[in-house]
């Protein structure tokens, strides 16, 4: 694919809601295992729950919240543009989505830390 | 940036299949991607097909591929464009078919103009017959802003090149017939609002749009047709909600 014609930020902030939004498809099925091992069992869903603590876990989580506010943050990106009619300044309505996704993955980590 | 002596410049050469060939054409001053196509054919091969009018940015005919991106060539500067070593790569416009080398077929462009009903059904005179009264539109009415912001475009198909949306779905009506359709349903003086968003409603009308917004990002007359793709939905989603369609 030709990257040249592609390249702007308002390009972007679509590939990044579309690509999030299919990462996190591709988790729920994991979260719902998940949540799967504690009908289960107590044991084996509190033994799952400290393989959670392990910081390469964590990392990974932090890595899902932010795709989930990027997901999020994109959502309602296109909703303001479709529904206010917003003709200015989208690509201001990028980087605040995009800096919204980062602050909350950030507020994540030094919860978690 | 330095001014190579010359320009390297790769033409599209052929239809649908071709190859590139290359040319090497002298740099100039305030040279156009245009001057650099004249050149081409007056000068090294008097072969090379391509289109052009009026070379002053009004008439919508030269838009090509340049160095990957659509571009209206006649106000297009080779020094904001060419490559370090002077590099220009020239292609017909994408997501339509070639005639011969850059000249692309813009018939399918067109023909999604008339089928989003792209053209002014007047209220006052549906029989042809001229109207006794001028319409009176205030030029500050928020329906006539929303018009003439999208009014200027020339038909280049910049745009309708730039769109992934076209690439993906061929039926799809494309930014400048939408754009278009958005401009005819804010004219108070028009007729035709019902058959016209009934038109750009379809599979492959506004709601296929996914705001990438790379028709507003190219359009050389800055106009800002996703904007106006986002006034189709909102308009048909009230109008749908509320039973007024």
């Amino acid at each position: 694919m030709d990257l040249r014609p592609r390249s702007h930020p308002t390009y972007l902030a679509f590939v990044v809601h579309r690509v999030s939004g299919l990462l996190l498809a591709l988790f729920l099925p994991l979260h719902f295992w998940a949540l799967g091992t504690a009908i289960s069992g107590e044991a084996r869903f509190d033994g799952f729950l400290r393989w959670t603590e392990n910081p390469l876990v964590k990392a990974a989580e932090t890595g899902l919240v932010v795709l989930l506010a990027a997901h999020l943050a994109g959502g309602l990106r296109v909703m303001v543009l479709e529904f206010l009619g917003w003709r200015k300044r989208q690509k201001d309505m990028v980087a605040l989505s995009a800096g919204l996704a980062l602050l909350v993955g950030l507020l994540f980590l030094l919860n978690v830390v | 940036m330095a001014e190579p002596a010359s320009l390297k410049v790769s033409v599209w050469r052929g239809g649908e299949q071709g190859d590139f060939a290359r040319y090497e054409v002298p740099a100039r001053a305030n040279q156009t991607v245009l001057d650099v196509v004249t050149h081409i054919q007056r000068e090294l091969d008097p072969s090379l097909a391509y289109r052009f009018a009026c070379r002053v940015g009004m008439c919508g005919s030269c838009a090509m591929t340049v160095n990957g991106r659509a571009r209206w060539t006649c106000r297009t500067h080779v020094r904001k464009v060419v490559g370090a070593d002077g590099e220009l790569e020239l292609r017909p416009l994408a997501n339509l078919p070639v005639i011969r080398d850059l000249a692309a077929d813009l018939t399918p462009f067109f023909d999604k103009w008339q089928r989003a009903q792209g053209r002014f059904q007047p209220k006052d005179a549906t029989d042809g017959a001229v109207p006794e009264e001028f319409a009176v539109v205030p030029p500050a009415s928020k329906a006539r802003r929303e018009a003439d912001a999208g009014i200027e475009c020339i038909g280049c198909a910049v745009c309708y090149a730039s769109c992934d949306v076209v690439t993906w779905n061929p039926d799809y009506l494309g930014p400048a017939a939408l754009n278009r359709a958005w401009t005819l349903v804010n004219d108070v003086r028009d007729a035709g609002h019902g058959e016209r968003l009934d038109a750009v409603a379809g599979d492959a009308g506004c709601h296929s749009c996914h705001s990438t917004q790379s028709c507003t990002e190219r359009c050389p007359k800055n106009l800002d047709p996703s904007s106006a793709i986002a006034g189709l939905k909102r308009r048909l989603f009230w109008d749908t909600l509320l039973g007024r369609r």
